[in-house]
């Protein structure tokens, strides 16, 4: 087993997780926060919420991206260290879901950095989120 | 230096990390298991090591990653003095360089969050320091000497002559783990108000640097207990485990505390014992 192996390997093993609450209803937070609770344990794969960009590996965006909020998704992607990868969970982060008409509104996270995994939902159920990040590990693995 | 103790030197060097990666797998394998949660595996801080060595080099101040790696040196020396025997005092001041340049590498970076983590650590440092050094004394008295190999082969007990300064150690050993209710410049489990504090701007590679000399100092504060020698050869094997996962339950029992309670409450009574404790060994 070669090096890079064994680093990609720990690489699926260990996401850290950074969680950016767009302009939602907080339906997907609430959602996202129940797979860190024992009864769904996101720790049980290495999945850590850190709340800080410098250490995460996975970016979870909730709710939509608005004229607002843009730059700021922005600026937490590009702090981030690569390698990186987004998942967009929720209808909003998706496609910008029932606000996508709203005059603020640009649409989904997808507006402002490349999303690499959707979960789709209005709000997706944890297992569904639980789904996307490990399908994001698996990219980085 | 003869061919055994380079041997075993070599051996601390290599083992340390592993015992205090280990160590710190259990401590998230047991605190999800107090939370009745499933858990991370034991070998979860291993894979966190390996991931962070294949991010991406970055570093606001070129300092930064410089300290770490001195702070990852200095651990790792203090080990192997503590191994080889060398001098209980030299020990004090390598593991005080560590803290130095693990604070000095917080301050490279103009981060808010850094900055407080590290001014917080110093505040910590203020307190335990003295206190740590106060134990060390009294490990040099009962002991009659300040050499490590001499401490370990000195006739009789010091636990029974300095059963208070045990305690001391004990604070001083929560403290320097970063575990409630003293974990307020960082934090490894969840994040707090400071993100996480002193190690914020420690990132990639070298926030794994940070994290194996912190293995290092695990092993090594856990050595110093066997100094005592509390209930003679099993003791010395078994007090170190006990007292690791007490570490474990006091953390996932108490809450976090500021650091004026920690000054209050730690520093005085910390003093009393070590004081009350030395003044009766030279009666």
């Amino acid at each position: 087993m070669t090096l890079s192996r064994i680093v990609n390997r720990s690489r699926a093993k260990s996401p850290w997780l950074l969680c950016f609450n767009g302009g939602g209803c907080n339906g997907c937070a609430i959602e996202v926060l129940a797979c860190l609770t024992p009864v769904y344990d996101l720790e049980r794969f290495g999945i850590v919420n850190t709340g800080n960009p410098k250490h995460a590996d996975l970016l979870l965006m909730t709710g939509t991206v608005n004229r607002r909020n843009h730059r700021t998704l922005e600026n937490l992607f590009q702090t981030m260290t690569s390698p990186r990868l987004v998942v967009a969970a929720g209808a909003c982060a998706c496609t910008g879901g029932i606000f996508k008409e709203a005059s603020n509104v640009l649409g989904g996270a997808d507006q402002a950095v490349k999303v690499d995994v959707h979960v789709p939902g209005c709000p997706p159920k944890p297992e569904t989120i639980i789904d996307g990040l490990l399908q994001a590990v698996e990219k980085l693995g | 230096m003869s061919y055994h103790s380079l041997l075993l030197g070599l051996t601390a060097l290599i083992l340390a990390p592993l015992a205090g990666g280990i160590a710190a797998g259990l401590d998230r394998k047991l605190t999800a298991r107090l939370q009745s949660r499933y858990g991370p595996p034991v070998t979860q801080p291993f894979y966190d090591v390996l991931k962070l060595f294949g991010k991406e080099c970055q570093w606001v101040n070129i300092w930064a990653p410089f300290f770490a790696l001195l702070y990852l040196f200095a651990n790792a020396a203090a080990l192997l003095l503590f191994v080889l025997g060398g001098d209980l005092l030299l020990l004090f001041f390598i593991m005080t360089l560590a803290l130095s340049c693990l604070i000095i590498g917080a301050l490279a970076a103009v981060s808010p969050y850094s900055r407080l983590g590290a001014d917080r650590e110093l505040i910590l440092a203020l307190m335990y320091e003295p206190l740590l050094l106060s134990v060390f004394l009294g490990i040099a008295q009962a002991a009659g000497s300040f050499d490590i190999d001499l401490i370990q082969n000195a006739p009789g007990s010091i636990f029974l002559d300095f059963p208070l300064g045990f305690a001391a150690l004990f604070l001083v050993f929560l403290i320097k783990l970063h575990k409630s209710p003293f974990d307020f410049t960082a934090a490894h489990h969840a994040h707090q108000e400071l993100v996480q504090g002193i190690l914020t701007e420690y990132a990639g590679p070298f926030l794994a640097v940070v994290e194996i000399g912190h293995w290092y100092e695990i092993v090594l504060l856990l050595l110093l207990f066997t100094l005592f020698r509390p209930f003679g050869g099993w003791g010395t094997v078994l007090i170190p485990i006990v007292l690791y996962l007490l570490v474990l339950i006091v953390d996932n029992t108490v809450p976090r505390l500021t650091w004026r309670w920690t000054l209050r409450r730690i520093w005085i009574p910390g003093w009393l014992l070590v004081s009350a404790n030395l003044a009766w060994m030279a009666v």
